[in-house]
């Protein structure tokens, strides 16, 4: 398999053989969980003392105490450390309770003659069978497995791919492909009623960023390379993608491009479609790119569009050529308290409308606020205590801001230095005039750690009881905040009608701002004990919100995308006409179903 | 569970609690000048009445019709905008506390001259301080008196809840004085009619509304529209209705709690009045002095009010499954547009429900009863060319009757069971002195008792006796509601050319269809409401229904005569006007010389005796039965003019004259 990294070989042209960075691993669950978020030496526990502490040395807040979050815990939830749900199986998985693989004799046999390594070892089928929907790591966690891949097989490159689905359309065999197994839209999940031999494609072998070419600024990257590691190994030339979703570290570049995904600095380097220059995809009826690499085409609908969120279901993303940027010279976190979230989310407004968002800006309502209070880290000087201290008075005794009221914006400034200086002091003279007072860099920076550390949090919730996940969508500015207040009462209203005993959290972020609109993520967990069906009771009011959501002119998806999820709402989003238009495509390029995980349509 | 649904009497009501008690207790000053700290939304922001103006004239929703008025007219911007200003200051309220402070210490006085109590459900009053506090809130009491929104403020007020704003109609402000006192005690006042007046309903529902949205107080008005003069609830006006729901439909609040309220008085300070204006009589113009003819108002005795919260109504559940909010997403939710049919739809079936509600915790007191058996017994004796008068044994014995039958029915009740049945019924005729008179044990309808030979015309005379029918009748009206589907099915049986239950049920729903105007019928409810009826009657053993055959049982002659006569004077009262327009009307007659002339019509069949029911002289019934009329096509109106179609073409015309026929 040609691993020439390109013909073009120029002087602005690097190629990397040979990396065997973290998520290289055939196997992955050597170094991740497989049944909760994340890496294995990565959690959170509470000590003898009750206190929160966070393990390994992966992030800034390992091997640090948290003494906030037992009271917010406990206080939020009704929860007690005394009620202990632990994972009803070992973190060893028991490859008995999952079901034998039904296999393709013939199309095994043929695939084994290429050479390209496949398995059919439980642990490999288990850990490709899932995303990371609340049910699905609830199950893992007791121990239940349904419907899972059959066999798992890691290409090593585009030709690879392109003898696999060749193959896989010669015996009729069912694909799913599998990038970093970050889903939340149950698009990883096996369709139960698939009677044909379910084949996990797992892109993680494809990781080779293949050139860079300094004149255009792009590079060509194989679609299996990891966030993290195509930021890594970019920033060792001297570029960077900018791309940042939150999943960055696990997450995949074909991943991204089949989900549509989203990164938090998008305001300077843009979500994926606005990255993708190039896109290379193997489908049943052969290759689909385009001839060219022109910034801009009018060439009829532009085919990267069938691709862009086609999650999975046509085909699967070998190679991207995607735009790269010089490192940033200077970064700089910052904060905003507001007295108010309408304050907040008017100033972000104003922000957008004079086109000046930095390259995050993120507002989060007070219960977040608080979330993100509770996650603070024991400081180690009384100064700093104190100063804090000094920090809450100003804000709440002098100037007058209601605690239960107040609320944050986080900001994330890049570019040279003096530019970012001046950036910085036009958006916080901006937040002056909807009340906001600066807060400093720690809180900006806590609140993006935030985002990195909640799936762990979330693993820690259900050793005592609490259930909870996110969801996002994107809606014009004018309904930014009746939807933000009707989705959290709606979460309220449901869990009180569903049977939950205890007040869950409801709570939500302005996460990205637009021209036209805003996108808005919420979390939502509660407590679950007294529930005999904790899960169902959970997927109710997930659904409601859901409802709520769409009632409020809000949309399906900003960047999780539909999967199997979210489903039956695709009609009435798209209209009647808009799912014929998907589905003849798929009837076209996929006339067999061989990439057969039924999502979206 | 079938049963349930249909069973009234599994009605749970609340108790209770009278509110005089304290005030005869205790200085009425330092009631006025308590401590006052109300409840509120929990998502207040404070602000003064004048703050809202300007939010008002600010909002989008006016800004963008201001545009439009200047583009249609020519007007210059600030010329528009002065003119909404206008229109805002001339509606707004001025809510302040001191003047209900005012109002909570003169109208003790007042209330405890003229009621023996006012009583109020106490759980009733902690749903709504729960619901006051959650969401905003929307008051809708039902309207019998001019006393209705200063009774409610006064119970508010009472009981520590946010004073509400209230929709009054303009006819108020022109009582100078009483006017500014009542805008300062919140109410705000909008025109009768403003039809085409775009700037004029876009500063009416922005002002409403954002006094609703921003849980400024709760905002009250009257789903009838307008007080009714009949007793009998009126069908609901949609408009402001419309408007209250307007917010949460557009997603801008969570939800918005409607709580209807049930105000029942014993006697109606309006009484006779109403029954003048329904005669025509003229009645005296609508001033500061006539609303209380001080002396003699304040001399009598008008019983008891009780005021009943009722549950409060989430406009989210009523929605739920009926309305998808989606259609507002493709248009700027503050460019107004007409509301597309399932939004009329829904805001018309959530009224009658609405009103329905209002109907069911309406507390009925003895004498509605009696009223009811008075006026059948006067027509009845009079038919038999008899003494229109009835011994008081009978009376308490049918009264005795009806009692059971109506609380079988789930009607809401409150009959002293602490008394003897007798004590009962004269308590209740006492009260009642200007209607009834009783003389040796027995009762008769307290006509003015002319010389034979004296200066008073027959028609004036016929005239002072239907003031006195049509009084009663007003008290009878309110128990209309617990009868009137048994009542409908009753009559229909009685019309019907068999028994068999799809023939009854043809004519059932006929004359509910007939007397939709008429009556409280929730639209589409027709299958419904036949079943209810049935449930109750047989239930009652007054029907049996053997293989799709209703047989009447020999007890069930007595219910369901009591039934049919109920409904007679309507059914009467529909066709005379349906004779009227087949014989009498001339070309040309608008709906301005309609009243007059049916009365005249109405007034020679009386007198010459062709036509018994006199309270059909009720402008009310006429006008209904026009508007049944109309929307059913047997009458149509061009350019203002009513004309009648052939009668020949129309089933219901037809009907209605065979049935006059038989």
């Amino acid at each position: 398999c040609g691993r020439q990294p390109g013909s073009i070989v120029g002087v602005h042209v690097h190629c990397y053989p040979n990396l065997c960075p973290y998520l290289f691993f055939f196997h992955r669950q050597e170094i991740m969980k497989w049944n909760g978020w994340g890496y294995s030496d990565s959690r959170f526990f509470f000590n003898k003392k009750g206190q929160a502490e966070f393990t390994g040395r992966r992030y800034r807040l390992s091997g640090l105490i948290i003494p906030g979050l037992k009271d917010w815990f406990e206080s939020t939830f009704g929860a007690s450390l005394q009620h202990k749900t632990p994972a009803t199986v070992s973190p060893i998985l028991n490859s008995s309770a999952v079901q034998p693989p039904t296999l393709n004799e013939a199309f095994v046999e043929e695939l084994k003659s290429t050479g390209i390594p496949l398995s059919h070892d439980a642990e490999d089928r288990v850990f490709r069978a899932h995303g990371h929907c609340l049910h699905e790591i609830f199950a893992l966690r007791e121990g239940k497995f349904g419907r899972v891949p059959d066999m798992v097989v890691w290409p090593n490159c585009h030709n690879d791919v392109v003898k696999i689905v060749e193959l896989a359309c010669k015996h009729n065999v069912c694909l799913i492909p599998y990038g970093g197994g970050t889903s939340v839209s149950s698009a990883l999940e096996c369709p139960p009623e698939e009677t044909r031999s379910i084949v996990s494609l797992d892109t993680s072998q494809m990781n080779r960023i293949l050139w860079i070419d300094e004149k255009n600024l792009t590079a060509h990257v194989e679609a299996g390379i990891v966030g993290q590691d195509l930021e890594r190994l970019l920033n060792e030339s001297g570029y960077c993608t900018g791309h940042e979703p939150d999943s960055m570290e696990f997450s995949s570049l074909g991943g991204w491009v089949a989900t549509r995904a989203s990164g938090m600095k998008k305001n300077v380097y843009g979500n994926i479609e606005d990255l993708v220059v190039h896109v290379k995809m193997v489908t049943p009826q052969g290759v689909i790119e385009k001839s060219c690499q022109g910034p801009r085409m009018s060439t009829g609908p532009d085919v990267h569009h069938f691709i862009m969120g086609s999650e999975g279901t046509l085909g699967v993303v070998t190679e991207v050529t995607m735009k790269i940027r010089p490192m940033p010279e200077y970064q700089k976190y910052g904060s905003v308290v507001f007295p108010n979230f309408e304050q907040g989310v008017a100033c972000l407004r104003e922000v957008a409308r004079q086109r000046c968002a930095p390259a995050s800006i993120r507002l989060m309502d007070n219960e977040q606020f608080k979330f993100g209070h509770a996650l603070k880290p024991q400081v180690s000087s009384i100064f700093t205590s104190f100063l804090d201290g000094l920090k809450k008075f100003y804000i709440t005794k002098f100037k007058g801001f209601d605690p239960n009221r107040l609320c944050v914006a986080t900001l994330l400034f890049e570019g040279d230095r003096e530019k970012v200086l001046q950036h910085e002091k036009q958006v916080y003279d901006i937040a002056a005039k909807f009340g906001g007072l600066a807060a400093g860099e720690d809180n900006g920076q806590r609140g993006y750690m935030l985002t990195f550390v909640i799936a762990y949090l979330r693993d820690l919730g259900m050793d005592y009881y609490v259930i909870g996940e996110s969801f996002e969508t994107s809606v014009p500015w004018d309904r930014v905040l009746d939807i933000c207040r009707n989705v959290k009462a709606r979460i309220i209203r449901e869990c009180k009608d569903k049977g939950v005993q205890f007040s869950p959290l409801s709570t939500c972020r302005v996460t990205q701002t637009y021209d036209a609109g805003a996108c808005v993520y919420f979390y939502f967990a509660f407590n679950y004990r007294g529930l005999s069906d904790p899960v169902h009771v959970y997927e109710q009011v997930e659904h409601a919100a859901r409802e709520e959501i769409l009632a409020n002119g809000g949309s399906l998806s900003h960047h999780h995308g539909v999967g199997k999820l979210r489903k039956e709402w695709m009609r009435d989003t798209i209209s009647k006409v808009g799912m014929g238009m998907l589905k003849s495509v798929k009837d076209y390029v996929d006339p067999n179903n061989i990439f057969g995980n039924r999502n979206l349509l | 569970s079938d049963s349930k649904y249909l069973d009234p009497m599994l009605k749970k009501r609340d108790d209770f609690e009278d509110i005089l008690e304290e005030r005869r207790n205790s200085s009425d000053l330092r009631y006025a000048l308590r401590c006052y700290i109300p409840v509120l939304y929990k998502e207040l922001t404070p602000c003064k009445a004048s703050e809202l103006k300007s939010m008002v004239l600010q909002s989008d929703q006016l800004r963008y019709v201001i545009n439009q008025v200047c583009k249609e007219t020519g007007m210059a911007a600030d010329e528009v905008q002065a003119e909404a200003a206008a229109i805002l200051e001339e509606m707004a309220h001025r809510l302040q506390l001191s003047t209900i402070r005012f109002f909570a210490f003169t109208l003790s006085k007042v209330f405890k001259t003229l009621f023996r109590s006012i009583c109020v459900n106490e759980e009733g009053i902690q749903r709504l301080q729960q619901a006051i506090h959650e969401h905003p809130v929307v008051l809708l009491p039902s309207h019998r008196s001019y006393m209705d929104f200063l009774l409610m403020s006064y119970i508010l007020y009472t009981y520590d809840l946010a004073l509400p704003v209230i929709a009054a109609g303009m006819d108020f402000m022109a009582m100078k004085f009483v006017g500014e006192m009542l805008r300062m005690s919140g109410a705000f006042f909008i025109r009768r009619s403003f039809g085409g007046d775009k700037l004029y309903w876009a500063v009416f529902s922005e002002y409403v509304k954002t006094m609703l949205k921003n849980g400024f107080a709760p905002v009250e008005f009257f789903l009838e529209g307008t007080r009714s003069r009949t007793c009998k609830s009126l069908t609901p006006k949609l408009g402001l209705l419309n408007i209250v729901m307007d917010p949460f439909l557009k997603g801008e609040v969570f939800d918005v709690s409607l709580v209807p309220v049930s105000i029942s008085y014993e006697r109606i300070l309006e009484e006779a009045l109403y029954a003048r204006e329904l005669l025509g009589v003229p009645k005296p113009k609508e001033s500061t002095s006539g609303l209380f003819k001080a002396r003699k108002v304040l001399s009598e005795d008008y019983g008891s009010i009780h005021v009943y919260f009722g549950q409060p109504v989430s406009v989210r559940s009523l929605a739920q499954n009926r309305v998808d909010r989606c259609q507002f997403n493709l248009i700027p939710r503050h460019i107004p547009r007409k509301p597309g049919e399932d939004i009329h739809s829904f805001v018309n079936d959530s009224a009658y429900r609405l009103v329905r509600a209002q109907e069911e915790n309406m507390v009925l007191k003895p004498w509605v009863l009696l009223a009811s058996l008075l006026l059948q017994n006067h027509h009845q004796m009079q038919v038999a060319e008899q003494k229109q008068e009835m011994a008081l044994d009978e009376l308490t014995e049918q009264a005795v009757w009806l009692r059971d039958l109506s609380r079988q029915y789930g009607a809401f009740l409150h009959w002293p069971d602490h008394v003897s049945p007798s004590e009962a019924v004269s308590s209740s005729l006492s009260l009642h002195r200007g209607l009834v008179r009783i003389s040796e044990g027995r009762v008769q309808l307290a006509f003015e008792q002319g010389e034979p030979c004296s200066t008073v015309t027959p028609e004036e005379e016929l005239l002072n006796q239907a003031v006195i029918i049509l009084s009663c009748a007003s008290y009878r009206n309110q128990a209309l509601h617990i009868f009137l589907r048994p009542a409908l099915l009753a009559s229909a049986i009685h019309t019907a050319s068999s028994s068999n239950k799809q023939e009854v049920y043809n004519s059932f729903s006929f004359l509910r269809n007939m007397f939709s105007n008429e009556f409280i019928l929730c639209p589409g409810a027709t299958v419904q409401d036949f079943e209810e009826a049935c449930y109750l009657l047989v239930k009652t053993g007054a029907l049996q229904i053997n293989q799709q055959e209703f047989v009447v049982t020999e007890r069930g002659h007595r219910t369901l005569g009591f039934l049919t006569r109920m409904l007679d004077p309507f059914l009467q009262g529909y066709q005379v006007v349906c004779r009227f327009l087949c014989e009498d009307a001339t070309e040309g007659l608008t709906e301005k010389q309609f009243v007059p002339a049916v009365r005249k019509f109405i007034i020679r069949h009386i007198l010459t005796g062709r036509l018994r029911y006199t309270e059909v002289l009720s402008s009310d019934l006429q006008k209904n039965s026009l508007a049944a009329l109309l929307r059913l096509g047997a009458v149509q109106k061009l350019k203002g003019y009513v004309g009648v179609c052939h009668p020949c073409t129309s089933v219901c015309f037809d009907w209605l004259r065979q049935k006059q026929a038989s």
